[in-house]
């Protein structure tokens, strides 16, 4: 039993260090694309890249997302590559969700927690094939895959920077697809994914997205981005195809309820204050949970307070009345006591709707749903004007479209 | 025990070393029904006693001074023979003798030194206010020491128990004794001697037992507190004092052994462990290297964490965390065994013939232990090694063939990752400890007969012990009391329902007390009773 022995197994790693962090805004493989787009210069840093906020008006941007095509660029999600004879059982003990279940050609929503059963992340498990998946995420957890690894033979790396992603998303979307020559896209059933010929070489398409609406994902190697982004251009001109920026897709995946690491929870790594940390039953992720699949991180902890009956919160959407957003408005029972606070609201042009996430204090939004208040401060001309609207717990997503799931989906 | 055996044990304890076998005693004496699996031929782990050449046999652990009394009363040792206060030749106490090139030695007598011969007069009264001082600081940490370690946040009436235990003793000391204590606990041991003591023989000494068996030298910050762990230990109610146990460490293991045949543990050797078997996150058995799936309803580690944790549960089966801090645990031993096959009894001059049946120390001066330390810091052996020396073949004649005589002895520093290699560096270091020898005890060379040196390395290898270190992870600071194994997990539970650890890796820690095994046989009863 020499202790190197005790050192565990074969996790091989293609690269530990992305060289991210040496430039201070880094550009995608499609700024080029992006720049030209451009027209608001309204930026943001999403995880280090220069990402626009809305490129020619956020408005219709949405729009786009909801009546025609809208091109999002993905490519500064953090993503992973895990491969080898073990990747399954690994990614199982890593996150959440039975792995087994999710069959090669299909992705998966999931998360996974620390031991104390708090949301280190969550994301997309795309399972490339048998034995090859790749994690899509928005912090980054190379050093907490890679100990999650020991043991297991598997190779995990970040292809951040290697692989360029486009989300393109909305009515037409199957339309420009099937234009841009992809053939048997009609077949992708929600979730499905499946490689396609692109250039020297391919295009992983999934049907996956952040709006709630019909939509696909696009993943290829960065050398080959451009011509991907002419591509769909060209063929989406007469579909009504636009470049978008984040604005747009926030207000159309608060719609869909969907949360966001760091937005709508706080992840563990990243919070300072001890109570700040969630279990996934407190943010709406307790279906992900499978007791029965075998170990996974945190499990322990979170099958423990599940049955102790410590879980202290939980994430609801909200129906509010009238037509302020209600953004990080605190809410109340009975008007006058604290019970929680909205983490993103809009009004939901589609679902012409006030329309919140929100976190509560338990029992509050568990056992007591009625009675509940958000007090909104609406600034108008620098004076807050208070107002105090009632709100009800209504179930997420806030819109459901037919168009999201039909397959194939409706031509255009 | 074969597989067509359907029994279901209550409880398996993996590991004899001396805390498997206490702690599977003591399960049995509470109504269980317990086997207990050992790897080698023999019980005891680095306490049995091998014949390591023809005729000569000896014991990696040779001195005897922390086998808690607790643990005697509990598995009614001296009832079945145990005689820990009749050392050699009928005197009690073994002595520290300190042996000098170039002078007279100096010599502690009784529990640890309680009178002082060959020093002067006022290094006697300055020995005797610091040896009054350091037990007594000692017996506040001991409640620390042997119960189970303190947890927090949680009202465990035990670790409440404990923490009110030293808040007691602390109190006791009165305010100037306990300004004084806190002041010097963290202390590194040759500041405090530097304080206290003129005497480099008696620094020297006191120096070597504070850092034996860890990776710091009397320099090192906190290495103070390696004195105290030694001082909490106690022999026949006498704190500091040891044996060079009548019939060898081996003759105490037989005891320890006896008391557990005599509660009806199932004992078995070559038995070893490869897997332990989880379902639904609780321990349910385990399986053997031979492939057998025996059943329990309770899994006792009594070797090393890591090995239990890492090895046979294995990190896909415990959550990340927890991996990364049992991979942290610093284990990297620094002590070498040599044992001697002599043709006659070695000559160390100044040395009163009765005290050779002590201890006999080479550590002339606090500086020359931290000079032999400075190379193991970076991966290299210590060209003029300190070392403690007994020849049990004294006190129990039967461990060598007549004429003959052994000498055993704890060699430092010996890192166990030697930057040049253990298979050319064993060679060199076997020269330089024999040189030392010959130094103190001139024409011993002449009477070697074999010299069997273990490395670090070796020792890993034949006990089984993770960097062959003597604690199981080092003892210090950061790896104490509810930082044992790992913080989060310390007081003998693991995250794996039903599995408990047992050794010497857990809290207090090393050496032959059976607190560890002692403690967790109690936190299982306890378990049990909540069930
Ligand atoms: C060089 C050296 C000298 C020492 N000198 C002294 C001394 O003089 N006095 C003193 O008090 N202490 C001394 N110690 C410390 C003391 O030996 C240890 O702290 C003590 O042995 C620990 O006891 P234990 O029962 O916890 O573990 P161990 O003694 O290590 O016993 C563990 C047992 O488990 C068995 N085992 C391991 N893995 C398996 C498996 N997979 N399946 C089945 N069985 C397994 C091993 O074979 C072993 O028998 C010394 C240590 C060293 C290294």
């Amino acid at each position: 039993m020499n202790i190197s022995t005790l050192k565990p197994s074969p996790t091989q790693v293609w690269q530990i260090a992305q060289s991210h962090f040496r430039t201070l805004r880094a550009d995608t493989p499609f700024q080029p694309r992006i720049d030209a787009a451009a027209k608001t210069n309204e930026w943001y840093n999403w995880s280090g890249y220069r990402a626009p906020h809305s490129l020619w008006d956020e408005e219709l941007e949405y729009f786009a997302i909801r009546s025609q095509a809208a091109l999002f660029d993905i490519s500064p999600m953090t993503k992973y590559r895990i491969e080898g004879p073990e990747a399954e059982a690994f990614c199982n003990r890593l996150t959440l969700r039975d792995v087994t279940r999710l069959k090669p050609g299909r992705v998966h929503y999931t998360a996974w927690c620390d031991d104390q059963g708090f949301v280190l992340d969550d994301g997309t498990l795309f399972r490339l094939s048998p034995d090859r998946f790749r994690l899509c995420c928005q912090g980054r957890h190379l050093p907490w895959l890679l100990d999650s690894a020991i043991g297991f033979t598997v190779r995990i790396g970040e292809e951040t920077e290697q692989v360029a992603g486009l989300a393109l998303q909305g009515p037409t979307s199957f339309a420009v697809l099937r234009d841009a020559g992809f053939a048997g896209i009609e077949r992708l059933k929600p979730f499905d994914l499946a490689d396609f010929a692109h250039e020297s070489g391919a295009v992983t398409i999934s049907r996956t997205g952040f709006t709630g609406d019909l939509g696909y994902e696009l993943f290829v190697e960065r050398e080959l981005a451009l011509p991907l982004w002419d591509r769909l251009m060209v063929a989406g001109q007469l579909h009504g195809i636009r470049p978008i920026g984040y604005a747009a897709l926030d207000r159309a995946r608060i719609e869909a309820g969907l949360i966001v690491a760091n937005a709508d929870f706080t992840a563990a790594q990243q919070a300072v204050r001890a109570d700040r940390q969630r279990l996934p039953y407190e943010i709406g992720l307790g279906f992900m949970v499978d007791a029965d699949k075998g170990h996974f991180n945190g499990r322990r902890a979170i099958l423990d307070a599940r049955a102790g009956k410590k879980l202290r919160y939980v994430l609801v959407g909200l129906e509010i009345e009238g037509n302020i957003p209600a953004e990080h408005a605190i809410v109340y029972h009975k008007k006058n006591r604290e019970v929680g606070l909205v983490s993103a609201a809009i009004w939901a042009p589609t679902a012409k709707k006030s329309v919140a996430i929100a976190s509560l204090r338990r029992p509050f939004g568990d056992l007591i749903l009625d009675d509940l208040w958000v007090e909104i401060y609406a600034m108008r001309e620098l004076r807050y004007e208070r107002v105090m609207k009632r709100a009800r717990i209504v179930p997420r997503p806030f819109i459901r479209l037919e168009r999201r799931s039909a397959t194939p989906p409706a031509d255009f | 025990m074969t597989s067509s055996d359907r029994t279901v044990w209550d409880a398996i304890v993996i590991g004899g070393g001396h805390n498997g076998l206490i702690c599977a005693t003591l399960l049995a004496k509470g109504r269980r029904n317990v086997l207990l699996l050992e790897a080698n031929a023999e019980m005891g782990g680095a306490a049995r006693t091998e014949e390591f050449f023809p005729g000569f046999r000896d014991s990696t652990a040779h001195v005897l001074n922390r086998l808690h009394p607790e643990v005697v009363k509990a598995l009614d040792l001296e009832e079945l023979g145990l005689d820990l206060l009749r050392g050699a030749s009928g005197s009690t106490f073994a002595p520290s003798v300190v042996l000098s090139k170039d002078g007279a030695p100096l010599t502690l007598h009784g529990a640890y030194g309680e009178t002082l011969t060959g020093a002067s007069a006022a290094e006697q009264a300055a020995w005797k206010d610091l040896r009054v001082q350091l037990l007594r600081y000692a017996g506040v940490l001991k409640p620390f020491l042997s119960r189970r370690p303190p947890e927090f946040g949680s009202r465990s009436p035990g670790g409440l128990a404990a923490l009110g235990q030293a808040a007691l003793a602390m109190k006791r000391l009165g305010r100037e004794d306990m300004r004084d204590f806190l002041r010097v606990l963290l202390m590194n041991v040759h500041d405090l001697l530097d304080e206290q003591l003129s005497d480099d023989r008696l620094k020297g000494l006191l120096a070597f037992d504070a850092v034996l068996g860890s990776h710091l030298g009397p320099r090192s910050p906190t290495s103070l507190l390696g004195l105290y762990y030694r001082l909490a230990g106690e022999i026949g109610g006498a704190p500091g004092a040891q044996v060079v146990p009548k019939g060898g460490m081996g003759a105490v293991i037989a005891t320890i052994r006896a008391a557990a045949e005599h509660a009806g543990v199932a004992l078995c050797t070559g038995a070893s462990v490869a897997k332990i078997v989880v379902e639904s996150g609780r321990a349910v058995g385990l399986a053997l290297a031979s492939g057998e799936e025996i059943h329990a309803d309770t899994i006792v580690s009594a070797v090393n964490p890591t090995t239990t944790l890492l090895t046979l549960v294995g990190a896909p089966l415990l959550d990340t965390g927890l991996v990364r801090k049992v991979k942290n645990i610093r284990m990297k031993g620094d002590v070498a065994k040599l044992n001697l096959a002599l043709d006659g009894v070695p000559d160390f001059p100044g040395v009163a013939a009765q005290d050779l049946h002590g201890r006999l120390v080479i550590a002339p001066s606090p500086d020359h232990v931290e000079r032999a330390f400075n190379p193991a810091k970076y991966g290299e052996f210590s060209p003029e090694p300190v070392m403690e020396i007994t020849l049990p073949s004294l006190t129990d004649p039967s461990l060598a063939p007549q004429d003959g005589c052994i000498l055993s002895a704890n060699v430092q520093y010996a890192p166990y990752a030697l930057k040049e290699g253990w298979e050319t560096g064993k060679p060199k270091f076997l020269a330089a400890i024999m040189a030392q020898l010959e130094a103190h005890a001139p024409g011993i060379g002449r009477l070697a007969r074999h010299a069997e040196l273990l490395t670090p390395a070796d020792i890993e290898v034949r006990y089984l012990m993770p960097g062959g270190h003597w604690h199981h992870g080092e003892l210090q600071a950061d790896q104490m009391l509810f930082s044992r194994p790992v913080s989060g997990w310390s007081g003998y539970d693991t995250p794996i329902e039903r599995l408990y650890l047992a050794g010497a890796g857990s809290h207090p820690g090393g050496g032959i007390s059976g607190l560890p095994g002692l403690n967790a046989a109690r936190r299982i009863l306890a378990a049990r009773a909540e069930r």
